[in-house]
């Protein structure tokens, strides 16, 4: 539910807005930090998993007889050692095919078998003693060619969803959807100008730092512990227990210190298999991803293809807006982000007449996963870049085209509710009156920028704050810290109790100490366990009240509470001198025990979220290579807890988008095998590539939360792509419409366009 | 009664109607008495979904009461990274 009580805009902050050191930071530097590899057990075995080289296969038959015979193999499994225990549920069938294959093998690095051994050479030997029987069977990777009717079909009992009348022919097509408002047809003929382009981009990988990594002890009365790297332990715990069969109350998941998620570590891959393999075993066995597995066999977001059309009057007014996306989700149902990127595409304009399409579309690729805003990166891109062109063929600056069609509050959005209180204008005003903007630019450059929307949620948070004798907190939260949330959580309950940040430390809980927490995800940490942790001290500040006005003899609400001291509420309650925090607590174990603060949440009232970016290319025309000189970032954070975390939100963002723009994509073979699962093709953009992104936080109060605050994690990656492209277009005089805009596809526009005389896309 | 606007593709299900109106005191019944009336939503409702109920995002919220004049749109289940 939303909490009731609006932030209060008057409120003096003693913490919050502070910028404290981060509590992580010297473990993190000094290596004391544990992550998911760093797990230990005795007597641990190695566990290690074949995977298909085929991109799309029968699976006849497994031998693993020799394996299990050679010396040092304690355990070898496959698909008959993960009996189907889902009833029904089919996501959870396609995360348990995901993680093992069952009649196929449906992408190349797809798990067919695990082995756990005593070293990592036998484990390796053993893999190599595994016969597969593999029938060969056409694939197909690309999402245009996956829709074609002659496409091979991965899933003969895929029928597509949302088309009426239901087709009887099966097609990789799983899902279509349609959001919009208005007389889309109508519209247009209304338009002066109007714009069509199609787009493509590639699939990115999140590029955590960290490979997936996983422990799993699992004793023969069927309880277990596993200790992985996840952006959810609660998701982890219930998603293995229900593979395997057993109570979820009977495995405890530990989650370690996290390099990086971004969305690729909110579901399981690895962790089933450990704990099937240890309960074969009998053994605790680690598996530990390297980085060609977890470019093969984790989740890349979606590769696309999408058409925009977008009509104008001569003045400058949208008329009509149509897009048609379509997403690959991999080899299952339901997992391109397909409408999530057809309800953000116009998000951020006032639309009378607006249609948005999107095809969630099977291949034979790594199951998609979420990565950051899912959906809405490649959608922004498409929508922006037109927007961009409509503007100058208006003869308009794009600043001032968007801020006339910008939504505000009132607009029924593109995906239907109506927005309440929203930052998107003052974002593009703050964008419009930046230095950045009306700095000169140098030769062979060129400016851009884009103006980006992502929905934010809330969720399931659960928190205990305990108050040793000594009077400082410990808060345990469920809530995996991929970005600094400890930080934000203590300062939250510091403000509230009216302590010292210094006086609090944030701990995570496994699984088996604290109620259930959602994934990290849906930037809904700081938003929703925030507010648990505000509620949770709010909760033990009452018990304190009650134990000042139990040691005072007056009634527990004649006590208030106010800079860290009980004291009586008026002059009637009495004449006390004011009790401390920490005198509270040192009295404790005589009035009553152990105090503690607990608070269990289901949060809404998140907030939408915009931001706008200004980007300033270098092209070098010669060899199409290009440098980034300059970057902006304005985004809407309702209040900023801990606001270096939140420019760090900003600019990781943003980088992450500049590589999406300008070098990352999987690139497969004819073979459909992926070239190039590792950092040295797949290139993601480093220090010295960029420059300082520039950053500026904007303060609009989210009604939902005591202190305004909305998510920040995930908006900052919507913009860039679109943002850089129209840079480069400024830059080059060339209108680009696939990404990445590599250096040879840069230079190859930039000749094209010379070799025909005229500006075009490329 | 509670105005239902559904995404344009569930219209199969719903006899072609974008809008629909249904009696329910909070989301949990809105939801059931969705399955009820138009079984063909059932796979989506199973599947997950959000709600915004007067412009206003839920996640979870089951048992969110509706005003008789609430405006509630059915969304996808809401997903992040």
């Amino acid at each position: 539910m939303p909490l009731d009580n609006a932030p209060d805009s008057k409120r003096k902050y003693n913490v919050v807005g502070t910028r404290p050191l981060r509590p992580d930071g010297i473990d993190k530097v000094t290596g004391r930090a544990k992550f998911g590899a760093d797990a230990t057990a005795p007597g641990q075995l190695v566990g290690r998993i074949l995977r298909s080289p085929h991109a799309h296969a029968k699976i006849r038959s497994i031998d693993t007889s020799k394996a299990e015979k050679l010396a040092g193999v304690k355990a070898v499994i496959t698909r008959d050692d993960f009996p189907d225990h889902t009833d029904g549920d089919s996501g959870l069938y396609d995360t348990m095919y995901n993680i093992m294959a069952r009649e196929k093998a449906l992408y190349e690095g797809h798990a067919v078998a695990a082995v756990a051994a005593t070293t990592p050479a036998i484990a390796r030997q053993a893999l190599k003693l595994i016969k597969v029987d593999y029938e060969v069977l056409p694939h197909v990777t690309d999402v245009d060619d996956a829709m074609k009717s002659n496409a091979p079909v991965l899933n003969n009992k895929m029928f597509t969803d949302g088309v009426d009348p239901k087709p009887k022919k099966a097609s990789n097509v799983a899902r279509r959807f349609e959001f919009g408002h208005g007389d889309v047809e109508a519209g247009f003929k209304r338009a002066d100008i109007i714009v069509e382009r199609s787009f493509k981009t590639e699939a990115t990988h999140q590029g955590y730092i960290e490979p997936h990594a996983a422990l799993a002890s699992m004793s023969p009365d069927g309880s277990a512990e596993l200790w992985c790297c996840t952006q959810g332990h609660y998701m982890v715990r219930d998603v293995c227990a229900r593979i395997l069969g057993i109570d979820i109350s009977r495995l405890r998941v530990t989650q370690s210190e996290i390099g990086g998620g971004f969305g690729g570590k909110t579901t399981v891959f690895i962790e089933p298999v450990a704990l099937a393999l240890s309960r074969k075993a009998n053994r605790p066995v680690k598996v530990v991803m390297t980085r060609d597995e977890v470019f093969k066999a984790t989740g890349p977001t979606s590769a696309t293809s999408m058409d925009i059309k977008i009509g104008v009057t001569k003045d400058g007014l949208i008329t009509a807006a149509d897009g048609t996306f379509r997403y690959t989700g991999g080899p299952f149902a339901g997992c391109s982000p397909a409408e999530f990127g057809a309800m953000s595409a116009f998000a951020q304009f006032h639309l009378d007449n607006v249609r948005a399409i999107g095809y969630d579309v099977l291949c034979n690729r790594p199951k998609t996963i979420s990565y950051r805003a899912p959906g809405a990166p490649m959608a922004n891109f498409a929508v922006e870049s037109v927007i961009e062109e409509l503007a100058h063929k208006l003869g308009m600056a794009p600043i001032d085209f968007r801020i006339k069609n910008a939504a505000r509050e009132g607009t029924r959005s593109s995906y239907g509710p109506v927005y309440g209180q929203i930052g998107l204008g003052a974002t593009l005003e703050a964008a419009k009156n930046h230095p950045h903007f009306k700095a000169p630019l140098g030769p062979n450059q060129g400016r851009g920028m884009a103006a980006g929307f992502w929905f934010n949620f809330g969720g399931q948070s659960c928190v205990s704050l305990n108050i040793p004798i000594d009077g400082t907190i410990t808060v345990s939260v469920g809530s995996p810290d991929i970005g600094g949330s400890r930080a934000s959580m203590c300062m939250m309950v510091a403000e509230e109790l009216g302590i010292g940040y210094d006086q609090v430390r944030a701990i995570i809980a496994d699984t088996s100490s604290l109620g259930h927490n959602d994934v990290t995800d849906g930037s809904r940490t700081t938003f929703a366990t925030g507010m648990a942790c505000i509620l949770a001290a709010r909760d033990a500040i009452k018990k304190l009240c009650a134990r000042a006005a139990a040691t005072w003899g007056i009634p527990e609400d004649a006590v208030t509470w106010e800079k860290g001291y009980a004291k009586p509420a008026g002059a009637n309650a009495g004449n006390f001198q004011p009790l401390s925090l920490k005198e509270i607590a040192a009295a404790s174990p005589g009035t009553g025990g152990p105090i503690a603060g607990h608070h269990e949440y289901s949060a809404d009232g998140a907030g939408v979220s915009f931001a706008t970016h200004i980007c300033d290319i270098e092209i070098d025309q010669e060899t199409g290579a290009s440098k980034i000189v300059r970057y902006t970032v304005i985004q809407d954070a309702g209040k900023a807890v801990h606001p270096s975390y939140v420019e760090g939100q900003f600019q990781g963002g943003a980088v992450q988008g500049i590589g999406w723009a300008l070098n990352e994509e999987y690139i497969y073979g004819k073979d459909g095998r992926l070239q190039n699962a590792g950092f040295l093709d797949y290139r993601i953009p480093v220090c010295s590539d960029l420059p300082m992104i520039d950053t500026m936080i904007l303060e609009i109060p989210n009604p939902g939360h005591p202190y305004g605050v909305r998510g920040v994690g995930e908006t900052s990656i919507v913009p860039p792509l679109a943002a850089i492209a129209n840079a480069v277009a400024a830059a080059t005089g060339v209108r680009f419409t696939q990404l990445p805009m590599s250096p040879p596809r840069i230079l190859k526009g930039i000749e094209d366009a010379k070799a025909s005389g005229a500006k075009k896309a490329a | 009664m509670a105005k239902v606007i559904v995404w344009g593709s569930l219209k199969p299900h719903t006899g072609g109607k974008t809008t629909v109106e249904i009696e329910a005191r909070n989301v949990q019944e809105l939801l059931a008495r969705l399955g009820e009336t138009y079984p063909g939503l059932q796979n989506q409702i199973k599947r997950g979904v959000s709600v915004s109920i007067d412009g206003l995002i839920y996640r979870e919220g089951w048992l969110e009461p509706l005003k008789p004049d609430s405006e509630v749109f059915l969304l996808p289940r809401m997903q992040g990274g």
